[in-house]
């Protein structure tokens, strides 16, 4: 197995050398360890959650299982903490197999989804909790307590008990309870989905900020996209209690390696066409693409093209599109003809959804487009529609 | 009419004084017409020369059963409270976390020593006890075994209800992977989130081991019941007296027990001082069991209480996200401040 990082199914991408990396070449005592699950399979009676999942952490790596509900990110979690047993293969934690260990000895610190805080405990106690049963003394405890506390900045809550702290508080508590042990992995399951927007993204800064800071092996696992692609130095994406793939955030958006990915990392547009030697023809126009994926000329495919990979055009006036999009345009005999059905201010940017005539009996196909705010567009409008040569995957159909 | 019994609308403030104040008089009506019994001189009129008479040394050796009887009750609530803190609240959260199918069996199980007839279990018990009669001991104590199977329903519930409302499974979680063991988890962590159960659970406990006859009877073992009813026979004001003294004694605790878990506690389930386990909630319902049932034979007046059901006693009725210090738009604390500096 390659030393930085593998799939059962994908090859894993290259391994970011900064943060935990650097720790981990400076061999200093209490790092985060690494982290492997090894082909774990996870049964429950004859239904298998996890059909054999390998993955391997860097030591200091933040790595987040993304997928949606009931793809198994959540057990793979609870395995590697020792909540669940697996049916098969290992569980190891700094290179020491701990599939037979309990929860309670594998040396991990653990957020949970749901607030986990001990109702009937200060603030101050519930970090301590985790110190009282290493036996650390009294005065070092409380060091240490202060000390992580600060880390997580709620200095001066010592005394509150949970149910006087705010979501985020309790969570950054959480947070605080799990690092103080010094672990030698942070398991983080859903932490932050319980709170508004304002204060997941702060926090999830913050979570990042404080693990890189640490040098601990994380894992975050998250149903939430652009959460993981935010904080992670890697991301594996699960579908069906498998690891689909394996990569950096810019890897998995760029170059996804399979449909699912394509979908569900980002907003995709499916656009049926047959491979063509120069592209793929997308009715009636043939689409360049930078890769043919393994496909063969005259294979039926779906490409998944961005949003922001397709640029927009008045007939006859100024187009909008993604800057960088570069793709040919309607007088080059690219540009698709289509109707604006509606378009959406969002912010920085407009999203458009524009109908597509895709054949002369009437079909019709929509396709979104993201381009800047201040290009608006009439429902009824009838424009073209460029697509840069990147779809960003074929799926054979 | 259909503007005040609306869906959400709280009755009128007085439509609620005047139910307080009926069931007031209905719980107190027999208590003080228990009261007035006692106070009957004998010589005519109204006194305490009963009261007196109860804690009069002469007359230790009238009431030397029914104190005998009430020292055996004791001991036996003491150590079927053993029973529901070491075997039954365990058991629960057992149940609770790593069987939660078996929940349901449970339940069931827990209700058959409330349906089936005390003399049924008395029948069932009877060999049980002549063995242990003849090869344990023939006092009162061992009679626990079977106060135990009594107060399961009861205890059970008051402790079920309790843990419900608390999301035990992650908490107990969170405490396995800081490194607690499942007896630390069910002493530091699950105990004191199920406090008010477990004091409910204690209450009745105590409540139905002091009021229990039948069983005890049946089997010929001296309790506080069978002491009470044959001291009836020779002396019922100063039985009706002790039956008032020991509902008293129970109301205290149940104040006390209102007083140690009334504070609201604000956990995630929305649980409160009107919690499901609370006093007032479905286990502060049971804890209204009589612990003696007052009404003797030969007393005019009826159970202060409910029926306890098959086995009472002798009677006829027997914060927004704030700003903080050195808050999170700071980033975390250097590397060196903190514990995990490297």
């Amino acid at each position: 197995m390659p030393a930085d990082a593998t799939t059962t199914n994908h090859a894993a991408g290259g391994v970011k050398p900064t943060r935990g990396g650097d720790h981990a070449s400076s061999g200093t005592e209490g790092l985060g360890a690494a982290v492997s699950l090894v082909e774990v399979v996870k049964k429950y009676g004859s239904t298998t959650v996890l059909h054999g999942v390998t993955l391997e952490l860097q030591p200091g790596e933040l790595v987040c299982l993304l997928g949606p509900s009931g793809c198994g990110k959540t057990t793979a979690l609870r395995c590697l903490a020792g909540l669940e047993e697996v049916s098969g293969g290992a569980v190891l934690i700094g290179g020491e197999d701990v599939s037979a260990v309990p929860v309670n000895k594998r040396d991990i610190g653990m957020v949970f989804q749901a607030y986990s805080l001990f109702p009937h405990l200060t603030v101050a106690k519930n970090v301590a909790f985790g110190l009282e049963r290493r036996g650390v003394p009294r005065a070092a405890r409380d060091t240490r307590v202060e000390d992580s506390l600060r880390v997580v900045g709620l200095e001066g809550f010592e005394d509150r008990f949970p149910h006087q702290l705010s979501g985020g508080q309790q969570q950054r508590v959480a947070l605080a309870r799990a690092l103080v042990t010094r672990p030698k992995a942070l398991l983080l399951d859903e932490p932050l989905s319980a709170l508004d927007a304002k204060v997941r993204v702060r926090l999830r800064e913050q979570i990042r900020a404080i693990v890189t800071e640490l040098g601990i092996t994380t894992v975050f696992v998250t149903h939430d996209q652009e959460e993981a692609l935010a904080i992670s130095d890697r991301v594996a994406v699960m579908n069906g209690g498998r690891i689909e793939q394996l990569g950096t955030p810019e890897e998995l958006y760029r170059k996804p390696a399979t449909p699912f990915v394509a979908n569900f990392v980002g907003l995709s547009n499916r656009l049926r066409g047959v491979v063509q030697a120069d592209g793929v023809l997308v009715h009636g126009r043939v689409l360049p693409v930078g890769s043919l994926d393994g496909a063969s000329v005259g294979d039926e495919v779906m490409a998944f093209v961005r949003p922001e990979h397709v640029r927009v055009e008045r007939v006859g006036g100024a187009g909008a599109g993604s800057g960088g999009a570069g793709g040919a345009l309607a007088g080059d005999g690219h540009g698709m003809p289509g109707t604006v059905v509606s378009s959406g201010f969002l912010g920085s940017l407009r999203r458009t959804v524009v109908k597509l005539e895709v054949d002369a009996a009437g079909g019709s196909e929509e396709i979104a487009v993201q381009h800047g705010a201040d290009d608006d567009y009439e429902p009824g409008e009838a424009v073209i529609l460029t697509v840069a040569p990147e779809p960003v995957a074929l799926q054979k159909v | 009419m259909s503007r005040n019994l609306s869906v959400g609308t709280a009755p009128r403030p007085w439509l609620r004084r005047l139910i307080l104040a009926l069931v007031t008089v209905l719980f107190l009506f027999p208590l003080l017409g228990m009261l007035e019994f006692t106070l009957r001189q004998t010589g005519g009129g109204y006194g305490l020369e009963h009261w007196q008479a109860l804690f009069d040394p002469e007359n230790a050796r009238k009431y030397r059963a029914m104190f005998r009887g009430l020292g055996n009750s004791l001991l036996l609530a003491l150590l079927v409270l053993v029973i529901v803190l070491v075997l039954i609240f365990p058991t629960i959260v057992l149940v609770h976390l790593k069987f939660p199918r078996l929940q349901r069996g449970l339940d069931l199980l827990t209700i058959l020593p409330i349906a089936i007839p005390a003399i049924v279990m008395v029948v069932g018990f009877a060999p049980v006890y002549r063995w242990i009669g003849k090869n344990i001991s023939s006092e009162t104590w061992p009679l626990f075994l079977a106060y135990g199977v009594l107060v399961l329903p009861f205890a059970y519930r008051a402790i079920a209800t309790d843990l419900n409302g608390v999301d035990a499974r992650t908490l107990s979680e969170a405490a396995r992977s800081l490194g607690a063991n499942w007896f630390t988890v069910l002493l530091r962590v699950i105990a004191p989130n199920v406090r008010r159960g477990l004091l409910n659970a204690s209450l009745l406990t105590i409540a139905i081991v002091l009021g229990e006859f039948t069983v005890s009877s049946l089997l010929s073992r001296r309790t506080f019941q069978v002491g009470l009813l044959q001291l009836n026979q020779t002396d019922p004001f100063g039985a009706v007296a002790m039956s008032l003294l020991s509902l008293i004694v129970i109301f205290a605790l149940l104040v006390l027990v209102g007083v140690l878990t009334g504070k609201p506690r604000k956990v995630r389930g929305g649980r409160g001082a009107g919690g499901a386990g609370g006093v007032g909630g479905a286990g502060g319902a049971q804890v209204a069991v009589s612990p003696v049932a007052p009404a003797l034979p030969g007393v005019p007046v009826g159970a202060a209480v409910p029926d306890s059901g098959p086995h009472a006693g002798p009677g006829p009725a027997s914060l927004p996200e704030t700003p903080h210090p050195g808050g999170a738009a700071a980033g975390p604390a250097s590397p060196k401040e903190g514990p995990h500096a490297r």
